[in-house]
């Protein structure tokens, strides 16, 4: 199996508090600690392990700046072959579709059977792997927590819908899936594994390399602000010290039934 | 202005999903004036069924009929729904595993705009709809402006849009099926898997102490599983946790996991995300303890506590057990 894994470089939401900037134009980037998004890191584990079962290569590639190559080498130091960056300022401010729409290119320059994408990112839209799938023509399943390699040609996949329940369904290939946390154990990467990948040399193809036009990326979808919204009360915050705050607790839990 | 709206109608077992009058409202928000089609894909009695209620509703629904639409696959759905709808449509959607599965593709194949996870819209400027929407998990939000000029797909968050009580449509059920064409696709649907049950049912706990990413680590879980046993209560968890295999699915709460309806939910180091939300129903009293004061989960909460969980969980427990 010939595997893509399209991965995205974000703000790492365990590490940071994302705030909005002072004039709402962005969130705070200051001091921002950056990662792999979550999700893509369990599409590139389960690539791997498909790999390493029926043969293949797995190749990452991202859309994005020259930082965003520190991705693709964290994901290659978990075991994928190759790396591809796609960077060009045309890139900048594409939606969903136009990234889409530039992976598309990287996708025909290959030949793959199976292409992953995160079921989503920091945005929360989990859009790219549909609209990839459908600017292919190619079958597409979302939100996949089980993969089974039927033969050259098929797959069975488990998509998570509501309730914990699981929808089996038989795919051909090629296909574009998107991967949901908890498929897999994404395996540790260290220090070493870095430094191991760390001179191998990853192409960087622009807009004219990919054959793309500016129209073909152009934005129908765009970010006005970033703002706090203004909710209900919210909660009643305690203060005081742990102890004052374990005491209020213990009497609010003994007046609600939350103590037996 | 904008174009003709339709709002996309999943159900189970013949009963509409809450979202059918949700969408409703939201195609309100953009434009009062235009009417909304409903659209519903399946096969025979049950569809009939689903079809004649939203009548109630819906001045127009539009009935596709087809064996192969038994079971809503998304990519057959997709393709009947190309062959119907006409350019410029705007269509609504719920974000939820189907709407997942649906909207990204079907706004390519219609050539239209895309939006995910809607939870307002603040009105048309132009050919622009203002959307809002969030990111990061909910910790901060956006306004988007989606482009409609060439029609476009939105997905709407569940329980984001207040339904409108609206049983006087008086509507008409209109027949599609002819016009679906062929619906050969790529991907076909075996069957469901009912979700494994746990040597714990959740669901039926009156106190759950439901821990997050926040717990750090898998030997953190006795801390919570010491505070439940000094409750009375019973261990829950996010999401995070049974990623980690921490702990099993049946204790997961949320839309892909359980849904509960306990009198107290304690929530220790759960962000809040709403697909975690929407598996807590019925109004509990919720305490939230997190060590970071933005978390979405103090919007939702009654009480909250900032402080780390790993130095909370002992002390609360404790006191609990001296208190007795």
């Amino acid at each position: 199996m010939e595997i893509l894994v399209c991965v995205k470089r974000v703000p790492d939401a365990a590490e940071n508090e994302i705030e909005v900037n002072r004039d709402g134009s962005d969130i705070e980037r200051d001091d921002l600690v950056y990662s792999v998004n979550e999700w893509d890191n369990y599409a590139v584990e389960e690539a791997i392990r498909i790999r390493d079962k029926v043969g293949g290569s797995v190749t990452v590639v991202t859309v994005g700046d020259e930082d965003a190559e520190e991705v693709l080498r964290r994901e290659m130091a978990m075991g994928a072959d190759n790396g591809i960056l796609l960077s060009d300022a045309a890139f900048a401010g594409a939606d969903g579709r136009g990234i889409a729409a530039i992976l598309k290119t990287a996708v025909e320059k290959g030949k793959y059977d199976l292409v992953f994408t995160g079921a989503l990112a920091d945005d929360g839209a989990g859009q790219v792997g549909g609209m990839l799938a459908a600017l292919l023509d190619w079958p597409y399943a979302s939100v996949v927590n089980s993969i089974e390699i039927l033969d050259d040609s098929k797959i069975k996949v488990g998509r998570e819908i509501e309730g914990g329940n699981h929808e089996i369904n038989e795919i051909d290939l090629p296909c574009v899936l998107s991967i949901q946390t908890g498929i897999n154990e994404p395996r540790y990467v260290g220090i070493r594994g870095i430094r191991k990948v760390a001179s191998v040399e990853i192409p960087v193809y622009g807009a004219a390399d990919l054959g793309l036009s500016a129209e073909a990326v152009g934005a129908r979808v765009s970010r006005a602000d970033y703002f706090v919204p203004v909710l209900g009360a919210g909660a009643e915050i305690l203060e005081g010290s742990m102890e004052e705050k374990i005491d209020k607790l213990i009497e609010l839990l003994k007046a609600k039934g939350g103590l037996k | 202005m904008a174009g003709q709206v339709f709002a996309y109608i999943v159900y189970k077992n013949g009963v509409a999903d809450d979202t059918a009058m949700e969408l409703l409202a939201a195609a309100a928000k953009i434009d009062a004036e235009v009417p909304v089609t409903a659209v519903v894909t399946g096969a025979g009695a049950e569809l009939d069924s689903v079809c004649n209620t939203l009548t109630a509703s819906y001045p127009e629904v539009w009935k596709i009929d087809n064996p192969a639409l038994a079971y809503p696959n998304a990519e057959i759905i997709r393709k009947a729904l190309v062959n119907i709808l006409p350019t410029g449509a705007i269509v609504l959607l719920p974000y939820d595993t189907f709407g997942m599965d649906l909207g990204p593709g079907l706004s390519i194949k219609l050539d239209s705009a895309y939006v995910a996870d809607a939870v307002d819209f603040e009105g048309v400027d132009g050919s622009r709809l203002k959307v809002v929407r969030q990111e990061y998990s909910g910790m901060v939000s956006t306004h988007v402006l989606c482009d409609l000029s060439k029609g476009a797909v939105l997905t709407c968050r569940p329980g984001s849009f207040q339904p409108v009580d609206n049983t006087a449509a008086a509507g008409k059920v209109v027949d599609k099926s002819p016009d679906v064409g062929d619906l050969t696709v790529k991907r076909r649907y075996i069957q469901v898997v009912e979700a494994e049950k746990g040597d714990v049912d959740i669901t039926k706990s009156d106190v759950l102490v439901s821990v997050g990413r926040g717990i750090e680590d898998h030997e953190n879980i006795e801390l919570a599983e010491d505070l439940a046993q000094s409750m009375g209560a019973v261990v829950s968890c996010s999401r995070p946790i049974v990623d980690a295999k921490w702990l099993e699915k049946a204790r997961q709460v949320g839309t892909s996991g359980q849904t509960v309806k306990p009198k107290v939910y304690l929530a220790l180091g759960i962000s809040g995300s709403f697909q975690h939300l929407g598996g807590i129903k019925g109004a509990p009293f919720i305490v939230a303890v997190n060590k970071n004061p933005k978390a979405p989960i103090f919007q939702v909460a009654d009480v909250g506590i900032v402080e780390d969980i790993l130095e909370f969980i002992p002390e609360l427990a404790e006191k609990i057990k001296e208190s007795k």
